[in-house]
């Protein structure tokens, strides 16, 4: 198509949408949300699984996060009381490590790139959740939502390429305005008036893409698939207009809650666990009302600073240098944190289980992989990183509350579970020692 | 050409930066061109695709619309590689979450634009009917608009849609003005604007940048932001095609007030200052530091570098060793000095300059507290971040990451009653053999800022004992943390480190094999005869054949030997 033609088709299509315009579509309202079981929407879809992963950093003690037994029904390890409300809903993944293959080790960082990623060099991989979103999450309006407790923008795991680092909201309540401000279409409304602002925008950016091939011609290959993945982050802020121009479906789940306060952010524990706590809520939200199906949170960075409130030493040089206590056999100072981490973490699934969702909960059609990026932070090491999938019973895809032990092969065999559970078609994953087509059958539902 | 140039109606900059080539004192001693350059051999580098910086994406902003029209939402994170986020723009693209950011900031801009305070002034054609379109009076405000945005004249492939576009939103809307700021929303959202695009040409002696994206990389390296009208006029009419138009340009920027502004960038850039966004101390230990004493003490060390550099026109290698420095009241209150507000030199900023007096424990931009809090943990010192930004920001010296499996055992608790001072805690770095190697690097230029705690308040103790400020650095010994200023002024990593680092931040990538040839042998020599001045230097840089000769992007820069036969730069 040459411009002119497809300038006329764009005209045509908005001609097409000032038509549609003009009628206030109006729908009835709690006509009938769900199918007679409460597993499918109205119009048959099934209710969607979605994904998140949950990041914090510095690990956990060596010998007291891991189930003794294997398989279901294992008994709740020292360290993780916490979740002992969750254990049929959570898997423990032991014993699996990231291989560097001599790439440089990336203190704190290495451990979880090669889990998310499948390598931990100079290769352009996706992280885990953009392939998730890429292939779940065409149909929502952001693709995958990334938040740090910390209110560190920095702090993420979630990556398009070496390019495109898909950086944390650091604020709630910036998040809540991004989500459920003007352009936020609530599914449940009587009636439904596309935006003719929103319109006539999506109609001139999409202006801006005619010029792309040109523009590509001067660039060299590198550069080019940084323009190409511009183009791609365009492509999706036109699939959020228009779905800001259709009349959504109507979610049971869904409301919008309040708009949080903001309160002070930092390095502190407590600061982070109030702000997790405000973004998980408000995440909650966000997949009830099916404004995303991916969600990436960051509990602290890798090297973690968090800290007692008045104590100048942070969990990171807790881990180094904290003497380990005769009579317990660990490091108390640093377990201290990696309690308030795990406390944290069980509430998030208890957010997510508090909203329900047809015959079940947000719970059981989410699955969040929790994951560290060291074994023994003391001494970096990349065996045993700690992962954890927590929720999904309900949605039929995956099995859930088991403890699997990995005698040291690769993180990816998680990652490529996930991957196969929620649909996607991909037999292998990873690059040299991280590369597996070994899914963990015993999860695959 | 003809329909581009049709389209540009009499190309208008819609604010006329002020360009008046002030000569000023700093000036007078700017050395001439650079006849030695070796360049027969330097190939130059691959064009580079650079993502704006925040402080770019501002700059642009206020320079095309004016100083008062506020940028609403967040900018992603910038991304650091080799040492400066300038060369991480060539290598960062925009995520979708990223994008949604520049839409909402696009919005807010335009909204201004077209706002009735700002509208009438901005925009100098008015349609037949507001609620028409109008698609002479659009494509007046899109050309002459987007030669600023886009840094060149826009083509028609680009301003045809958008003018058409326009007019489609002028009717979906009802409003001329609505449809013509929905179009400038669009425009400050193309990639054309978010980066910074370098279009090789071929030219009599092989292939150079063509001028305007000569032009975009002079402004940008000189003056932080996109060029101006005078430079793109410069670009159109083919001036930079020759070395005395370049050299005419360069001198026009070099002169300008604004230099300041590119001087403060190349610096906040170098010396990391973004790290201050995410820098937390503990309140209950440092009950004076806030996010206010974060910005005076990145502002106390650009004063004191533009002051030393561009007003009094010093040595670069001085910086660590100078005594000259600016104090507001914040800062004096961390560095126990009285700031009172009728204090000579004083200006109503609550700024005023100040001498450490010999004898002061502190000399050189080290020892202020832009570096000692930034490489600090948030409740204590730590040599060995200090050491290791001292290395690779100063002496753009690599220290490599430390292994996997370490054991820590050894760098013991702060409460063992033998260990005292981080000194006696750090020893155990030099004594297991799997540290030694990079510790002894970092570690021993770190002590000697222990003077200096975590916000960089001076103690003459740790925990009741004396601290030992002495150390090494490279072979050679000195006492304190004056000792290591001069060090540091004397080391030759330090100029190097300068000339390369400089030159990385002016083309926006690491420098390609020929060009680092060039570095060492031809440009630091002129720097040395130059007497380590700054503006000189910029001046051979921006003004060298080097700076805008490229190679194909796809091909590995490596010197090109064939290119010398044929008398390139010449």
């Amino acid at each position: 198509m040459n411009v002119a033609q497809r300038l006329a088709t764009r005209r045509n299509f908005m001609r097409g949408m000032l038509a549609g315009a003009a009628i206030n579509v109006a729908l009835p309202f709690l006509d009938c949300f769900l199918n007679a079981n409460g597993t499918a929407l109205a119009d048959g879809a099934p209710l969607p699984t979605r994904f998140g992963t949950w990041f914090w950093g510095c690990g956990l003690t060596p010998g007291r996060w891991e189930p003794k037994t294997l398989g279901a029904n294992y008994a709740m390890p020292d360290e993780l009381p916490m979740l002992a409300p969750y254990r049929d809903q959570l898997s423990i993944f032991s014993g699996f490590k990231t291989f560097l293959d001599g790439n440089g080790l990336v203190p704190h960082v290495s451990g979880q790139r090669g889990i998310m990623t499948g390598t931990t060099g100079k290769e352009n991989d996706p992280s885990l959740d953009v392939l998730i979103a890429d292939a779940t999450g065409a149909n929502t309006r952001f693709r995958s939502l990334e938040v740090s407790a910390m209110g560190n923008p920095n702090n993420t795991i979630s990556r398009r390429s070496n390019s495109v680092i898909n950086a944390s909201e650091g604020s709630p309540a910036a998040l809540y305005a991004r989500l459920f401000g003007p352009e936020f279409k609530d599914p449940n409304a009587a009636d439904f008036k596309p935006d003719l602002r929103v319109m006539a925008e999506k109609s001139v950016l999409s202006a801006i893409k005619e010029p792309r091939d040109t523009l590509a011609g001067q660039l060299g290959a590198a550069d080019k698939s940084r323009l190409d993945e511009y183009f791609t982050s365009l492509r999706q802020i036109e699939q959020q207009m228009d779905l800001q121009l259709q009349k959504p479906q109507p979610l049971e789940a869904c409301s919008v809650g309040t708009k949080p306060v903001e309160i002070p952010t930092g390095t502190e524990v407590a600061m982070a666990a109030a702000n997790h706590k405000l973004f998980a809520q408000i995440l909650a939200h966000a997949i009830a009302c099916d404004q995303t199906r991916v969600m990436n949170v960051s509990f602290s960075d890798g090297a973690s600073s968090l800290r007692r409130g008045g104590e100048p030493t942070t969990q990171h040089i807790h881990t180094h240098e904290d003497p380990i206590d005769d009579k317990l056999g660990y490091q108390p100072g640093a377990a201290w944190f990696e309690n308030q981490i795990m406390l944290s973490f069980a509430a998030l699934l208890e957010t997510l289980k508090n909203v329900r969702e047809g015959d079940g909960t947000l719970l059981d059609r989410t699955v969040v992989m929790a994951l560290s990026e060291c074994g023994y932070a003391k001494q970096h090491t990349l065996e045993s990183i700690p992962i954890f999938l927590a929720g999904g019973k309900g949605s039929g895809k995956i099995k859930t509350g088991l403890h699997v032990k990995g005698d040291g092969e690769p993180g990816t065999r998680v990652g490529l579970t996930v991957q196969q559970c929620l649909g996607l078609s991909v037999n292998s994953w990873g690059v040299g020692s991280m590369r597996t087509a070994r899914p963990l059958t015993e999860l695959i539902a | 050409m003809a329909s581009k140039s049709k389209i540009l109606w009499g190309g208008i900059a819609l604010v006329v930066v002020a360009a008046a080539v002030v000569a000023g004192p700093r000036l007078m001693d700017r050395q001439g061109g650079n006849k030695s350059d070796g360049i027969a051999a330097t190939a130059g580098g691959p064009p580079v695709l650079r993502r704006l910086t925040q402080a770019q994406y501002k700059h642009a902003i206020a320079d095309i619309f004016g100083n008062d029209i506020k940028i609403g939402g967040r900018f992603d994170p910038d991304i650091r590689e080799s040492g400066l986020i300038e060369v991480g723009a060539g290598k960062a693209s925009v995520p979708e979450s990223g994008l949604e950011q520049y839409g909402k900031m696009a919005r807010t801009v335009a909204a201004q634009v077209f706002d009735k305070q700002h509208r009438d002034s901005l925009i100098d054609c008015k349609p037949a009917s507001v609620t028409a379109p109008d698609d002479k009076c659009a494509a007046q405000f899109l050309s002459q608009v987007g030669r600023l945005l886009y840094r060149r004249l826009p083509t028609q492939d680009e301003l045809g849609p958008l003018i058409l576009a326009s007019a489609e939103a002028t009717k979906i809307v009802g409003n001329f003005y609505a449809g013509l700021e929905i179009a400038l929303s669009s425009m400050l959202q193309a990639p054309q604007f978010l980066f910074d695009w370098e279009v090789p040409q071929k030219g009599p002696s092989g292939k150079t940048l063509d001028a305007y994206s000569k032009a975009a990389r002079l402004s940008f390296f000189l003056w932080d932001t996109a060029p101006d009208d005078e430079l793109l006029t410069a670009a159109q009419h083919g001036d930079l095609d020759t070395p005395k138009g370049i050299a005419g340009q360069v001198d026009r920027l070099l002169a300008s007030p604004r230099l300041e502004t590119g001087v403060r960038a190349y610096f906040a850039d170098m010396l990391g200052f973004d790290g201050f966004d995410n820098l937390a101390k503990d309140p209950a230990i440092y009950p004076k530091y806030s996010f206010g004493l974060a910005i005076d003490a990145q502002e106390q060390t650009l004063r004191t570098i533009t002051d030393h550099l561009l007003t009094r026109n010093g040595d670069y290698r001085d910086l660590f060793t100078t005594r000259n420095s600016f104090l507001s009241r914040p800062l004096g209150a961390v560095y126990g000095i009285p700031v009172p507000k009728d204090a000579p030199g004083a200006t109503p900023d609550g700024w005023q300059p100040y001498v450490f007096p010999a004898g002061d424990p502190r000399s050189g931009i080290l020892m202020q507290i832009s570096f000692l809090a930034l490489h600090s943990h948030p409740g204590r010192t730590s040599p060995t971040l200090r050491g290791k930004a001292l290395r690779e920001t100063i002496l753009c010296q690599k220290v490599p990451d430390p292994p996997g499996n370490v054991n820590f055992n050894l760098v013991q608790d702060t409460k063992n009653p033998l260990y005292k001072t981080v000194r006696q805690r750090l020893s155990a770095h030099a004594t297991a053999p799997t540290c030694v190697g990079c510790h002894k690097m970092m570690d021993p230029i770190g002590l000697a800022l222990e003077n200096f705690d975590s916000i960089g308040t001076y103690r003459a103790g740790e925990n009741e004992a004396a601290i030992d400020a002495s150390g090494e650095i490279d072979g050679v010994k000195f006492n304190d943390a004056d000792g290591l200023g001069k060090a540091v002024h004397d080391h030759p990593a330090t100029s190097a480190c300068l000339v390369n680092r400089l030159y990385a931040y002016s083309v926006g990538r690491t420098p390609t094999k020929s060009e680092t040839e060039w570095l060492r042998s031809d440009l630091m020599s002129g720097f040395v005869a130059d007497g380590y001045r700054l503006q000189p230097l910029m001046r051979r840089i921006a003004t060298s054949d080097v700076f805008f000769r490229v190679v194909s992007p796809d091909s590995e820069a490596k010197p090109v030997r064939s290119a010398s036969a044929q008398g390139v730069g010449q």
